[in-house]
């Protein structure tokens, strides 16, 4: 072993060994680079610069502020608060709307549609699609059939308050379960509505009467609906969760009591108008893509 | 100090005792913070506990490694609000043991899911994700359609109120009838359901059928929940809106 003063310097490196000596082998004691040694040097001074400055230190119940005084939910509230106020210049007009002025007004619809397009993806996609055609159970918001009429203070009212949820204000679809009809009843009339469905219907006296008797009050009579309670045509193939026998057979038996979420709390004031505006003209658009 | 070091090397139980003393301090700092986590995370006034049936869909949600790919926290960021709504604040996660932050999105954030979507939609997506939303690359849980078991419950509860979740003991003992009662719109149990827990959680089929009791009218319930066991977190909204 060797003492601590005895330096002995590798000819070949030209640097120090360990001073050990294993049968004749000695370990070089090469030094940590010097880029090393000054990125620790550099990370060390920040770290005491940014305790000096930014919030860094727990003491007790409270912490050290630091002298910039930054607070990253107050920085986020700011830059969203700069996002919201950019976004006024264009998105203003949408509060109290007058839809038929935007119609013609196509600054508006250059600026705001392609926003709108981006909260649609956002918000209403998962359910309606990425254009708006819908899946089963899900309505089409491309086409021309609307349970509530497709004007964009309707659809505003929908997105507003929801179907068949918790608000006040809600819209309501509720087809009750006819389960306690005799189940040769419920075949003639699931038979007989899948035949309104595609304009086929034979006169069959005890299926009509039936459908008089106890769907005619919602859908109409013959099935044309339009009555606005929710219930939809019948003879238009617009019934949202299909309109095959064994489909009709189960709303029959189970009803149906789709829900469209409120979005009231979710979305401005100003998005849900921007938004019904958007939706009102996907079927305008569909169709024009068709021609 | 590198001069230090070296001499250091040299004295093996010195250098032990540094190295203990240079990795505590890492401990410490992190450690530290949490003698005084009662006092400096306020818990929100109106917050409320899961109820058993939310925290069954809790369970699941672990088990089903959803944390994995979700994460429940809305982040102080702008573009986080734009997208999320209010940032997540320490105290709406009082009640969570253990919490579910997470730190990885694969697929969105869920901290203020509840309610965005219908029942119908969640049951649809859990079971087959590409029927709903085509794009997507969330695995299928179509076994979540089974039968829930309840027989855990009153012990969970009862952990949980060992752990500081205001659950009474007329809560624990009836925690798997409470279960079933708020999936159960019709059923008698519903009264007491409604004593224990008040107005705000919701009683509906989550699966969309009352008659069965699964694992998915659980995390449905669940889900439904998330963000909306405190109003207190609007008030971040509020005050942008302004």
């Amino acid at each position: 072993m060797s003492k601590h003063s005895h330096r002995e310097i590798d000819p070949v490196t030209g640097h120090e060994t360990t001073g050990h000596d294993w049968n004749g082998i000695k370990e070089l004691n090469t030094p940590l680079p010097k880029i090393v040694i000054w990125a620790l040097i550099l990370t060390f001074v920040y770290s005491v610069i940014a305790w000096i400055l930014l919030p860094a230190w727990p003491i007790g119940r409270d912490y050290t502020r630091g002298l910039l005084g930054l607070d990253q939910s107050d920085i986020a509230l700011e830059d969203y608060r700069a996002l919201a106020t950019k976004r006024q210049d264009w998105l203003q007009p949408f509060e109290n709307v007058d839809f038929s002025a935007l119609q013609a007004d196509d600054v508006w619809q250059n600026n705001a549609l392609p926003a709108a397009q981006r909260l649609f993806e956002d918000n209403c996609a998962v359910c309606h699609g990425m254009q708006g055609r819908g899946i089963q159970g899900f309505p089409v918001l491309s086409d021309e059939t609307w349970l509530w009429s497709g004007t964009p203070e309707e659809i505003a009212q929908t997105i507003r308050y929801g179907i068949n949820t918790d608000s006040a204000d809600t819209r309501y679809a509720e087809m009750p379960s006819f389960n306690w009809m005799e189940r040769p009843d419920r075949v003639a009339l699931a038979e007989y509505v899948v035949l309104l469905g595609d304009g086929s219907v034979k006169p069959n006296a005890a299926a009509a009467t039936l459908f008089s008797e106890n769907c005619a009050a919602c859908h109409g009579e013959a099935g044309i609906g339009g009555l606005e309670n929710g219930a939809p045509a019948l003879n238009d193939s617009s019934v949202i969760y299909g309109q095959d026998f064994s489909t009709v057979m189960q709303t029959l038996w189970s009803g149906r009591q789709g829900v469209m979420p409120a979005w009231t709390d979710r979305l401005t004031q100003a998005e849900i108008n921007l938004l019904a505006f958007y939706v009102s003209r996907l079927g305008a658009d569909e169709k024009q893509v068709a021609q | 100090m590198l001069k230090l070091h070296y001499n250091l090397e040299r004295v093996s139980m010195g250098l032990v005792a540094a190295i203990i003393i240079a990795a505590s301090v890492g401990g410490i700092v992190e450690i530290a913070p949490l003698f005084t986590i009662d006092e400096t995370v306020e818990v929100p006034d109106d917050l409320r506990p899961h109820t058993p049936l939310e925290l069954a869909g809790r369970e699941i949600f672990i088990r089903e490694g959803c944390y994995a790919c979700h994460s429940q926290m809305v982040r102080s960021l702008a573009d986080e609000i734009d997208r999320y709504g209010p940032y997540s604040q320490a105290g709406e996660s009082a009640y969570d043991h253990p919490m579910l932050w997470g730190s990885k999105r694969t697929g969105p954030d869920l901290a203020r899911i509840g309610g965005k979507y219908s029942d119908e939609w969640h049951v649809r997506h859990l079971i087959d994700p590409r029927s709903v939303v085509p794009a997507s690359i969330m695995p299928a849980y179509p076994w979540l359609l089974k039968s829930l078991d309840t027989d855990l419950l009153t012990d969970s509860l009862a952990t949980l109120s060992e752990l500081g979740v205001p659950y009474s003991d007329e809560m624990i003992t009836s925690a798997a009838s409470d279960a079933l009662a708020q999936s159960r719109p019709d059923s008698n149990e519903t009264d007491g359901f409604r004593a224990r827990y008040e107005e705000r959680p919701a009683i509906r089929a989550f699966d969309g059928d009352p008659a069965r009791l699964t694992e998915m009218d659980a995390l449905v319930a669940y889900l439904q929940a998330l963000g909306t066991l405190t109003v207190v977190s609007e008030t971040v909204v509020v005050e942008v809106d302004e």
